[in-house]
């Protein structure tokens, strides 16, 4: 039985007799299954396959990155809900490992005040289900005043029963998108690549930016539009700007919130597994504290922090699930929609699980190359 | 010194000047350390106070005071007085609530006595576990000794969401233990088995496998084999628990030496007796504090049900300030049910630290 301790021989006739069976066991399991849920879609009247990916839905759903209809396939209804799933997650992973860090580092500090306050925060939200937390600030966020008694920052972005409705650039979405990806793509390279002054670096930067912007609100703002589109109430709703719906932001305030709990643990383990010679030998250097810590404690502590990261964010990843309690369209809510609307049970399942993987198989992966940088030279 | 590094106070005699001392360093070191302590003290009080005021000084206690609430500004527990039953047990026969409260103290006490380490056996644990789970069954269900049936589907509430979590670790550990023997397994076809399925529920969002076990296994199955919905589920839990739970073990098995085993056989005993007498008792040991990390995250995981169609405590206290009359309530009776899972969740939590730290200093 113990694979560690096995000499080396050559499997006896038990082995293959037990291994036979076993295999013979989850064939016919397969086999059981396979046929009776060929029985039961012949009685449902229901053609398996992937053919209903092209057939149209019929049906609507709470939230969307992308423009949408009532008319899509399921294909793209299936591909909004990833989209939502991915974007949510990213989201959330990005700001909860932000306020994790920052709360971790409060965990370890020797400040008794901020250490106290940032175990409080740990200890409330850590301890409550994520799925109680969700449910209560989507409670809380609908019972905001309407938009007519709309709570406002200096009448430019609202906060209302109907979400949040900030001020937006008049841009196509794809312009946008792809704008973001130029800006941050010019600071990557110019902060890996140019060698000058970090103030010269830093003016080239801006001046990319604002030309690529320029060009493209000549290329797509039609005349006479206003380059910002501000909120405003007009009778019983809100026009222009652009309105986070409250769904969203009950998930992203509830993901975060208990992610950056458990991420300020991992933050903190990290912290205080680095050996404290290493600490004084760079204070006895006369480093100030701050350099102490961010050029010494914190980079060591990333290779213990590392790895638990990647599972927390997987476990983010994997949350955005639940948003299917608060009417949130994430994959698995448009999934099990699906599934009441076609019956196509077996195959939309199968769908999510491969999403998944793929997100979790994506993440591990981008977990490993991340370890694999900060691996110490020479160890 | 700032807020960056940590310093342990000096040790001083005096009791007094040790207090001085720690504010010292552990507040007022620098001028920017003392204004970020006073900041988050202020913050830190004004937290206090406000969660204070709404919940004891201004708020409303009775059911019959209802009336009073709107004008309170503090928290209207009114609610709670009049909803607690419903919260706590659901759809269970009012008359009968004394059974529902003596099997949750059931369970309660089960998962109390397994922390004490008289009971860190493998015999006692299981017959402590089979004894409670066991009593909260028969008590809920009535009829096999006596009383008057309730049928699972009557079952809710915090009655429900006890249920689930001690079926779900009952039946889970020893699936657990399976699961990682299999994967240690000199037997490809079984160890790669097992690997797939571990890797395969572990990569799974745990709302997936449970929506699988309620919605497609009647497809899957013929009628006969289908069982009901509830246990279906707890069946599908128990997986996802016991996937988790093999990986702790399987880390328990790796931190053994080799000759253990070894001088195991050079004396002459059998797999059988080498496994349960030499290494399973320290995997047990080792894997204990993740083990209990992965029941807290079990019973805070349990509160999903809700979604797949069961009236846990969560769907109960959705219910509770459903009616008209108690709509405006929400937030207390979504405080009252945090605060069930925070007292259970916490303390559980403080016992895995405090058994973590017991075993690094026995260690040293």
């Amino acid at each position: 039985m113990l694979a560690s301790t096995a000499p080396l021989r050559l499997p006896t006739p038990r082995d293959l007799v037990i291994q036979t069976l076993l295999l013979g066991v989850i064939i016919v399991v397969v086999w059981g299954a396979v046929t009776s849920v060929r029985t039961n879609l012949e009685v449902l009247g229901l053609s398996s396959g992937f053919g209903f990916l092209e057939r149209s839905t019929g049906w609507s759903y709470s939230f969307s990155f992308m423009e949408r209809s009532i008319d899509d396939s399921y294909a793209r209804t299936l591909t909004i809900g990833f989209v939502n799933t991915l974007v949510l997650g990213l989201i959330c992973i990005v700001l909860s490992t932000l306020l994790g860090f920052l709360v971790g580092a409060g965990r370890d500090a020797s400040n008794m005040a901020v250490n106290a306050t940032a175990t409080v925060f740990v200890q409330i939200f850590r301890n409550i289900p994520l799925i109680l937390q969700l449910v209560f600030w989507y409670a809380v966020l609908i019972h905001m005043p309407g938009p007519r008694q709309a709570m406002s920052v200096m009448d430019l972005a609202f906060l209302s029963n109907r979400g949040m409705m900030v001020p937006a650039l008049n841009l196509p979405l794809a312009t946008g998108v792809a704008l973001t990806g130029f800006v941050v793509l010019a600071g990557f390279l110019i902060a890996r690549f140019v060698v000058m002054h970090p103030a010269i670096k830093a003016g080239a930067w801006l001046a990319l930016s604002g030309l690529a912007a320029m060009l493209a609100f000549q290329l797509t703002l039609p005349p006479d539009t206003p380059v910002v589109s501000v909120p405003e109430l007009k009778g019983l709703r809100f026009v222009g700007g652009l309105t986070v719906s409250i769904e969203l932001i009950a998930m992203i305030i509830g993901i975060v919130l208990y992610g950056a709990a458990y991420i300020a643990e991992v933050v903190r383990g990290g912290l205080q597994e680095v050996s404290k010679g290493l600490i004084e030998a760079a204070q006895s250097l006369g480093l100030r504290p701050l350099t102490v810590w961010m050029k010494v404690k914190m980079p060591m502590a990333l290779r213990t922090i590392i790895p638990p990261l990647g599972n927390q964010w997987i476990f983010i990843m994997k949350a955005t699930t639940i948003g299917v309690a608060i009417g949130f369209s994430d994959l698995f809510m448009i999934v099990s929609t699906s599934i009441t609307q076609s019956g196509q049970t077996l195959e939309l399942i199968g769908i999510l699980m491969a999403a998944f993987l793929l997100i979790n198989f994506t993440l591990a992966q981008l977990v490993n190359l991340l370890n694999a940088r900060l691996k110490l030279k020479g160890h | 010194m700032s807020v960056m590094t940590s310093a342990p106070p000096r040790p001083v005699d005096n009791r007094a000047s040790a207090i001085l001392e720690t504010l010292k360093t552990r507040a007022f070191a620098t001028p920017f350390d003392s204004v970020l302590t006073i900041l988050f003290a202020l913050l830190l009080a004004w937290m206090a106070a406000t969660a204070v005021n709404w919940a004891f000084i201004n708020a409303v206690w009775r059911a019959e005071d209802v009336d009073l609430c709107k004008d309170s500004g503090g928290a209207c527990w009114s609610v709670i007085d009049a909803r607690h039953r419903l919260i706590l047990f659901g759809l269970y026969p009012y008359e009968l609530h004394w059974r529902s409260t003596l099997a949750c103290v059931a369970i309660i006490a089960t998962v109390i006595l397994s922390c004490m380490p008289v009971f860190w056996t493998l015999r006692r644990l299981s017959t402590l576990w089979i004894a409670g789970f066991g009593s909260y069954f028969l008590l809920m269900e009535g009829s096999l000794i006596g009383l008057q049936q309730v049928t699972t589907d009557q079952w809710g509430g915090l009655a429900l969401t006890l249920f689930l979590f001690s079926s779900v670790v009952l039946i889970g550990m020893p699936m657990g233990l399976g699961l990682a023997l299999a994967r240690r397994s000199k037997l490809p076809v079984v160890s790669y088995g097992a690997m797939l399925l571990i890797d395969f529920i572990r990569s799974l969002p745990l709302l997936t496998t449970l929506f699988t076990a309620a919605v497609v296994i009647p497809l899957l199955l013929p009628d006969w084999l289908q069982g009901d919905k509830i246990w279906r589920v707890i069946l599908a839990f128990a997986l996802f628990f016991a996937c988790y739970q093999a990986e702790i073990f399987r880390g328990g098995f790796q931190a053994i030496p080799k000759g253990q085993e070894e001088a195991g056989r050079a004396l002459g005993m059998s797999t059988l007796q080498i496994l349960s007498k030499i290494v399973l008792p320290q995997v047990f040991r080792h894997a204990l504090p993740s083990t209990i990390n992965m029941v807290v995250v079990t019973f805070k995981e349990t509160a999903i049900v809700i979604i797949i169609g069961f009236f846990d405590i969560l769907a109960s206290a959705n219910a509770a300030f459903g009616t008209g009359e108690w709509a405006p309530y929400y937030m207390e009776v979504y405080v009252f049910v945090g605060l069930i899972y925070w007292l259970f969740i916490f303390s559980l939590g403080q016992y895995g630290e405090y058994l973590k730290r017991r075993m690094q200093i026995s260690q040293r």
